[in-house]
C-alpha cells in the first residue's frame, strides 16, 4: 500500500512552482494568464509549508502558509488595478504590446 | 514582550493610519498638509532610532544593534529626500493627491522591518509591505502610459522574485527546521553537514534578493522601470530601497548563513562582476539621463555588492560606507533630473541639460560634482566608497574584482564625463526656475559629497560598529 509522504507533496509543489514560472516567461498572450501564474507561485509554496509544517510537527510553516495567502490577496488586487489602468491608457493586455519602454 | 524596542515602527504605523483619516476627510487639499505630517513622522522616526535600545522582540523575530540602527538612519534619509524631491514635481504635474507620502511612509515602515528582521516570516512582510506600495508608486501617474507599464512590469517581475523568495524560504524552513535565523545558524554549523535542500533555498533566496537590488542577471526591468515611472519615484527607486535590500541580504548571507560563505560567495562574485561590467558597458549608448542613472545604478550595485562577495569584516565596512555614499550622491544627481524643466514640461534627455553651465551655474556645479563622485574621482565622496571595497577585495586576495571594479570605473567615466561636457560646452536654453525644496536637497547632498573626506571618521566609526554587532 502506497503512503503519501512529505516527498510526494515536495514534488507536487515543484512541478507547480516550475508551471507558474513557466506560465510568467512562455505566455505570450494575456497579462491575465500572468497573474493567475503568480497567484500558482504563491500556492505551489503554500503547499511546500504545509507539508514541512506538518512533517516537522512545528506550527510556524501553517503560520507562514496564512501570511503568504493574506498578502497573496493584496498582491493581486495591486497586480489586477495596475492591470486596469493599463488597459484604460493602451487598450489591450496583450503581453506583445507591452514594449513601449526598451533600448 | 519588548514593546520598546519597535517604537519607530510604531510611530510610522500610528502615523500612517493617521494620514489614511486626514486624507479621507471631504477637506479641501490636504496634501501639503499630510507630506509635512509624514516627513516629520520619519524625522521623528529616525531620532527614536538613534535612541532605540539594543536586543531582539517577539521571540527573536525582530532584533536591533548598531547594524539595524545605521541602515535604519540610511533608509528614513533616503525616504524623506525623496519626499522633499517629490513634493513640488507631484503639484507640477498634478499628481499632488495625499497616497503620495502615504505610499512613501508605508514603504519606509516595510524597509526598516526588513532591516530589523531576523525570521524569515518577518523578512517576507517587510519585503512585501515595501513591494506593494512600490508597484503602486510606480504606476503613480496613471494616465501615463509609460508609468502604467512600468509599474506593470515592476508588478510582474517583482511578484516572480516573491515567489522565488518563497519557496527558497519554504526550503529553508523544511530542511533547518525553523525560520528563525538563529535556528537556522544552529542548522547550517551542525557537524553531520548542511542538507542539499538548504543550499538550495539560500540560492533561491539570494536570487530574489539580487532581484531586489537589481544586480545582474536579474536587472532586466530596472532601465525599463526608471525611465517609464515618474522621475522622483525613480529618485525613490535608486535610493532607499536598494539600501534596505542590500542590508538584508547581508543580513541573510552574513547571519544565519554565514557558515556557508563559499557557497554564497561565488554566486556574489559573479553578480558583482556582471553588474560592475553591464553597468559600465550598457549605460555607454543611452540618451534618455533616467535610463543612463538605471544603468549606473546596476554598476553601483555591483561596486557594492564587491565588499559582501569578499566575505571579510572590512568588505563588509566598505560596502555600508558605499551605501551611504550612494545614496545622498544619487539623491542629489535625481534632484537635478526632477528639476529639468522647460516651459512646464517635464524633461529627460542628457541634451536637455546643454547650456546649463551659464544659464544655471550653481546646478551645474553640483550636477558635476555629483557626476564627478559617480565617477570615483578623489576628494569626492564616491571615490572613498570604492577604495574603501577594493581595498576590502585586495587584501582579500580577490585581485579580478579589484581589477574589473578599477576597469569599469574608468569605462563609466566616460558617461558621467559625457553629462559634464554637454552641460558646459554645448549651447542650450535655460531650464525654468528650481523651487526651493530642490534647491536645499542639492546644497545638502551636494555639501556631503564634496566635504566627506574632511570628516569620515564618524561614518567610519559608525559603519565599524553595524558591522561588529552583525558579524561579532
Amino acid at each position: 500500500m502506497l503512503t503519501i509522504g512529505l516527498g510526494h507533496y515536495l514534488t507536487v509543489s515543484a512541478i507547480l512552482f516550475v508551471l507558474g514560472v513557466l506560465g510568467i516567461f512562455l505566455n505570450r498572450k494575456n497579462v491575465i494568464v500572468i497573474l493567475m501564474s503568480i497567484e500558482l507561485l504563491l500556492l505551489s509554496v503554500n503547499l511546500n509549508m504545509v507539508a514541512f509544517s506538518a512533517a516537522l510537527q512545528d506550527l510556524t510553516g501553517q503560520v507562514f502558509a496564512l501570511f503568504i495567502l493574506t498578502v497573496a490577496a493584496a498582491e493581486a488586487a495591486i497586480g489586477l488595478a495596475i492591470v486596469v489602468i493599463y488597459f484604460r491608457n493602451r487598450g489591450s493586455i496583450e503581453v506583445e504590446d507591452i514594449s513601449t519602454l526598451k533600448g | 514582550m519588548n514593546w520598546t524596542l519597535v517604537l519607530p515602527e510604531l510611530v510610522l504605523a500610528l502615523a500612517g493610519l493617521a494620514a489614511l483619516v486626514a486624507g479621507v476627510l471631504p477637506k479641501r487639499d490636504t496634501s501639503f498638509a499630510i507630506n509635512m505630517g509624514v516627513f516629520g513622522a520619519m524625522l521623528l522616526a529616525a531620532v527614536l532610532v538613534m535612541a532605540q535600545p539594543e536586543g531582539t522582540a517577539f521571540a527573536g523575530q525582530y532584533v536591533s544593534d548598531a547594524f539595524t540602527r545605521f541602515m535604519k538612519l540610511l533608509v528614513l534619509a533616503g525616504a524623506a529626500l525623496g519626499l522633499l524631491v517629490a513634493m513640488d514635481w507631484n503639484v507640477k504635474e498634478g499628481l499632488a493627491k495625499f497616497e503620495f507620502p502615504l505610499l512613501l511612509l508605508f514603504s519606509s515602515l516595510g524597509m526598516m522591518v526588513m532591516v530589523s528582521a531576523n525570521d524569515l516570516i518577518a523578512l517576507y512582510l517587510g519585503l512585501e509591505l515595501l513591494s506593494l506600495s512600490l508597484y503602486v508608486i510606480a504606476a503613480f501617474n496613471r494616465d501615463s502610459e509609460r508609468s502604467a507599464e512600468a509599474g506593470l512590469k515592476y508588478f510582474i517581475l517583482g511578484s516572480l522574485a516573491s515567489g522565488l523568495l518563497l519557496y527558497g524560504a519554504s526550503l529553508i524552513y523544511g530542511f533547518a527546521g525553523s525560520t528563525n535565523f538563529d535556528r537556522i545558524a544552529d542548522a547550517v554549523s551542525a557537524t553531520e553537514g548542511v542538507p542539499f535542500g538548504l543550499v538550495v533555498g539560500l540560492v533561491f533566496v539570494l536570487a530574489a534578493l539580487a532581484f531586489k537590488v537589481s544586480a545582474v542577471p536579474f536587472h532586466m526591468w530596472t532601465p525599463d522601470v526608471y525611465e517609464g515611472a515618474p522621475t522622483p519615484v525613480t529618485a525613490f527607486f535608486a535610493s532607499a530601497p536598494k539600501v534596505a535590500a542590500i542590508a538584508l541580504l547581508t543580513r541573510v548571507a552574513a547571519g544565519p548563513f554565514g557558515e556557508l560563505v563559499e557557497q554564497w560567495q561565488q554566486v556574489l562574485i559573479l553578480a558583482s562582476l556582471g553588474s560592475m561590467i553591464l553597468g559600465a558597458l550598457a549605460a555607454i549608448g543611452q540618451k534618455n539621463i533616467k535610463r543612463l542613472m538605471a544603468y549606473s545604478s546596476i554598476g553601483h550595485i555591483g561596486y557594492a555588492l564587491m565588499g559582501l562577495a569578499v566575505g571579510s569584516d572590512l568588505g563588509i565596512r566598505g560596502l555600508l560606507l558605499y551605501m551611504a555614499i550612494y545614496l545622498f550622491t544619487n539623491v542629489g544627481a535625481f534632484a537635478v533630473l526632477v528639476a529639468m524643466r522647460r516651459n512646464g514640461r517635464a524633461l529627460e534627455g542628457i541634451d536637455d541639460l546643454a547650456g546649463l553651465g551659464r544659464t544655471d551655474p550653481a546646478m551645474a556645479l553640483a550636477m558635476t560634482v555629483f557626476m564627478l563622485s559617480m565617477a570615483g574621482i578623489p576628494p569626492l565622496a564616491g571615490f572613498f566608497g570604492k577604495l574603501y571595497v577594493f581595498l576590502a577585495a585586495v587584501y582579500g586576495g580577490y585581485w579580478t574584482l579589484a581589477v574589473v571594479g578599477v576597469l569599469t570605473s574608468a569605462v563609466s567615466a566616460y558617461y558621467y564625463l559625457r553629462v559634464i561636457k554637454v552641460m558646459y560646452f554645448d549651447a542650450g536654453e535655460a531650464l525654468d526656475a528650481r523651487p526651493t525644496s530642490l534647491s536645499v536637497v542639492l546644497a545638502g547632498t551636494g555639501l556631503f559629497t564634496v566635504f566627506f573626506f574632511a570628516f569620515p571618521a564618524p561614518f567610519l566609526a559608525a559603519a565599524q560598529a553595524a558591522v561588529a554587532a552583525l558579524v561579532g
